[in-house]
Order: structure tokens, then sequence, then C-alpha cells
């Protein structure tokens, strides 16, 4: 889908942030950015969703095809909802930038938040709502121009246990179902082996790519207490203690 | 029950506080031209409240007109600071130097130089109430959250909707916060704006009124035109908080 070219990132405050960064990146592949706070995930993420540019090196996109608005949705730590506007308008923000009608966009705003269950809830504004339902129409608005890119920033890293663990099912079964493109970031060693398809480990001052690795837990059943799924956190474990000592 | 308690209250201790100043000065026996009882000043309202009232329609009207004049620009001036750093740092010292100059210092100027004198006044209450509409909805738009307008700005946002869309929205609590300091200050504006121009010879609102009654020390009279600009006080206070729930209402419940 895209390649990372020996991407560097140097704030004007001299912090440097990411330092020769590469990677290709696979149509499809749901890839979860790991590692410490601080190390960079944040700003790879940003750069890759174009709203910041890379000092050196350069993203290049599959047929030199710039993702334009629409392309990729984004979903952040914190939902971010406006809290003038009830689920369904939230979810319709994306659309209506870009000048499209709500009566047209009626059946895919509705389509949105039913992929996140949340269709008795169109009409429910951000403080009736819980933190993971508030998530849920996050992610909706983030599907609703059912972007080829979803690129997420440890959304579910300020819901409680439960909720979290519910909502990265229902992700990674939208993932199997949808075919789509997802880069994750997430500080959480057991969402990275559990979500993704492929871990890329940072580590940092300067940020940089520290490990590569597949993972392969097969679908279906319970993949959560599935030995493949443990033998991958002790894998990335032990790859942390390698490259962070003490 | 404990609500209903909290808004009697206010009345509840009103009333007390007249029936002491009433009972005291019986007992104490004080000449209404030193201070005159409730009933007094009651009389006073009632014998002379065609005049009265007209007064304090004037003065409502200059309070509302400077009211909407300080909306228009304490606004347009905070979107043009959020929008342009240049332009804030060129106007922020002068809207301070004109926040803090009293208005008694240059509403005669004020007065001399715009020949209308109705104008006059709404421009000199403007001066006094524009500023916490300018600073609250300044702080306001700078405080648009950065995810927010991130997103925005992915989805390809102009300018004007993220202004629309997203700061003005966003700021609206700050705006209303403002607007609420600001509607008594108009008020206040107004009437040291009356004052000034009452002793240059202009007979209009409660001011000059008040002037004219401690000229022929009719102190019942001064004393119910000065409860008619506190209960407008109230009135403008409150009247601009129920606003301001109302326009919350639908963020702040389900
Ligand atoms: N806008 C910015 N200006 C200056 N430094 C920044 C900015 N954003 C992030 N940084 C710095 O860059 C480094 C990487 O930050 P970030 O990408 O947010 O990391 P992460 O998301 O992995 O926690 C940190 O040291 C952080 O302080
Ligand atoms: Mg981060």
């Amino acid at each position: 889908m895209f390649s990372i070219r020996s991407v560097s990132k140097t704030y004007p405050n001299a912090t440097i942030a990411l330092q020769n960064i590469s990677a290709d990146i696979a149509h499809g592949e749901f890839v979860a950015l790991l590692g410490p706070s601080g190390c960079g995930k944040s700003t790879l993420l940003r750069l890759l969703a174009g709203l910041e540019a890379p000092s050196k090196g350069a993203i290049e996109w599959d047929n030199a095809q710039r993702p334009g608005p629409g392309d990729i949705g984004f979903v952040f730590q914190d939902a971010t909802l406006l809290p003038w506007a009830d689920a369904a308008d939230n979810v319709y923000l994306p659309l209506r930038l870009r000048g499209e009608r709500r009566a047209n966009a009626a059946g895919r705003i509705q389509a949105a938040l039913a992929q996140v269950e949340l269709t008795e809830f169109a009409h429910a504004r951000p403080k009736a709502l819980s933190g993971g339902m508030k998530m849920r129409v996050s992610i909706a608005r983030a599907l609703v121009s059912d972007p080829q890119l979803l690129l997420m920033d440890e959304p579910f890293a300020a819901l409680d246990e439960f909720t979290r663990h519910r909502l990265q099912d229902d992700l990674h079964a939208l993932w199997l179902r949808s075919g789509k493109t997802i880069v994750f970031v997430t500080h959480s060693i057991y969402e990275a082996a559990y979500l993704a398809s492929r871990i890329l480990i940072m580590s940092p001052r300067p940020g940089c790519i520290a490990a590569d690795i597949r993972a392969a837990i097969p679908e279906g059943g319970n993949r959560r207490t599935s030995p493949e799924y443990a033998n991958l956190v002790a894998q990335i474990t032990e790859t942390f203690r390698r490259i962070m000592p003490a | 029950m404990n609500r209903t308690l909290e808004r009697l209250a206010p009345f509840a201790f009103g009333g007390i506080a007249l029936s002491l100043w009433q009972g005291g000065v019986w007992v104490l026996g004080v000449p209404s031209y030193v201070l005159p009882s409730p009933i007094d000043i009651a009389k006073a309202y009632l014998d002379d409240y065609a005049i009265l009232n007209q007064a304090l329609l004037s003065t409502l009207t200059v309070t509302l007109a400077a009211l909407l004049a300080a909306t228009l620009i304490g606004v347009a001036l905070a979107v043009a600071m959020a929008a342009s750093r240049l332009f804030r740092a060129a106007i922020q010292p002068w809207a301070v130097i004109l926040q803090v100059t009293p208005i008694v210092a240059i509403a005669p100027l004020i007065i001399i130089w715009v020949n209308q004198p109705f104008i006059a006044l709404v421009v000199c209450a403007t001066i006094v109430a524009f500023f916490p509409i300018l600073s609250n909805t300044a702080a306001g738009l700078a405080a648009t959250p950065p995810e927010l307008l991130d997103l925005f700005r992915l989805n390809g946002a102009t300018r004007w909707q993220i202004l629309f869309l997203l700061s003005l929205p966003s700021a609206l609590p700050n705006f209303l916060t403002g607007l609420r300091i600001s509607g008594t200050l108009a008020l206040v504006g107004a009437v040291v704006a009356e004052f000034v121009a009452g002793s240059g010879g202009f007979a209009s609102g409660l001011a000059y009124r008040i002037i004219e009654a401690s000229y022929r020390l009719e102190i019942p009279r001064m004393f119910a035109a000065l409860f008619l600009l506190g209960i407008s006080g109230i009135v403008i206070y409150t009247a601009l908080g129920l606003l301001e729930s109302l326009l919350l209402r639908k963020r702040n419940a389900a």
C-alpha cells in the first residue's frame, strides 16, 4: 500500500522524533506500531496521515496515489467527538466537510453506526454515552467514508479492560471482513499481539524500528487463550528485553 | 425541597432586609431626606412612575444596543485575533488600554466628538462592555481541541468550515460567560455615560433622573431610580444566564 523510505522527523525544537525509518506496508495488513511512550509512534502516524511532513525521506504510495480527504480514517486516543452533535451527526462530519448532503449520506451514516453496533444510539449526544460507546462512534466516523487505510493512535488505551477486550474483538473482526489496511499504535504488548498481523517494534531516542514480527495466530476459537498467542507475547517480550537493556 | 428553598432565599433575604430597614427608619425617626424608608421610596415611584419608566426604558435601550455592538465587535476581533498572530499582537495591547481607561475620563470627549447623544452613550457603554466578550471568546477559540482540528484538516476542511463548524461552537460556552459579564457592564457603562452627559445638560436615562433628584433633594425619588437600576441589573444577568443554559442544553444533556 505504501513504503516508508528512510524517513526522519525533527521537530522545530530540535527533538529528533524519528530517525531513518523504513518499512513497506502491504494492502490488507494489520500493522501494530508497538513501543514505549515517546518513541515517535504518534509522529509516524501523523506523517502517514499527512498532518506533518517528514524532515528527511518520503512516504511513497502505491501507484503514486497520495490519499486525499476521505481515503484515510483517523482514530485518536480520545474519542474527540463534537459535544453539541449527536452520534449520527458526529459520524456525518467527514462527509459534511467534503460537501455531501445529509440526505445523501444518511445510508452510509446508518451503515457505519451499524458496523459498531450503535444503531439505537444514533440520536444520543456524547454526554450520554459511555467511554466505550464514544470510541465506537469515533470508529464509525473514521469508517463512514469507507477509507482503505485506517490509522489508530492508542484508541483503547483509556478504556477499562472489559470494554477494551470487546472493542479489540470487534476491530479484529472488522479487519477480517473488510480487508482494510490498519496501522494501530499501541504501547501494550498484549494488544499488539492479539490484534495485528504484523508488529513493528519501535525503540526510543531517537525513534527507529527495532524489530519486525509476523503474527500467525489462527482465526476462530478463543485466540486470547491459544498457545500461538502466548508464544507471540513471549517473543515480543523477549525482543524488548534484547533491544532495551534496563 | 432544597432547590425551592434556594430559589426563595434571595427573596426572603430581601424581604427581611427591607423590613429591618423600614423598622429602623420608623424606630429611629430618620428623616426621609437622609434615608427614606422603603415605603417612602415606593410612594415616590408611584408618584412619578411615568417619567421614571421612561428613563428606565431609555437606559435599557442604550444598554441593549451597547451589548449588541459589544458582541459584534468582541466576537469579530476575537475571530480575527485567532486567525492572525500579527493582528493579535497589534490589537491586544490597545484592547487592554481601552479596558483599563476609566470611562468617566473619556466619556466627555466621546460626547463632544459624537454629536448624536444616543450614539455617544452607546459608544461609551460599548467601550465598557466589549472586553469580557473579546477575551473570553478569544480564549475559547484558542482552546479548540487540537485533535479535532487535525480531523477537520484530514478531511480537507476549509478555513470557514473550521471556523463555523468547529471553533465558534467550541468557544460558545466561553462567549456566553463573557456575554453575561458584559451584560451588566453595559448597564454600568450606560449609566456612567448618562451621568457625564446629564451633567452636560443632556436629559435622558435613569442617571439623569438621579442627578436631577439629588439637586432637588428628592431623596426618595433618587432611591426609586436606584432600585430600578438594581432590578434591571439582576434581570439582565438572569436573562443572560437563562440564554446560556438554553443554548448549552443540547450538549449538556442526552
Ligand atoms: N509537536 C511537537 N513538537 C516538539 N516535540 C514533539 C512534538 N510532538 C512530539 N514531540 C516529541 O517527539 C517525541 C515522540 O513523540 P510521539 O510521537 O508523541 O511519541 P509516542 O506517540 O510514541 O508517545 C517525544 O519526545 C515528544 O516529546
Ligand atoms: Mg502517542
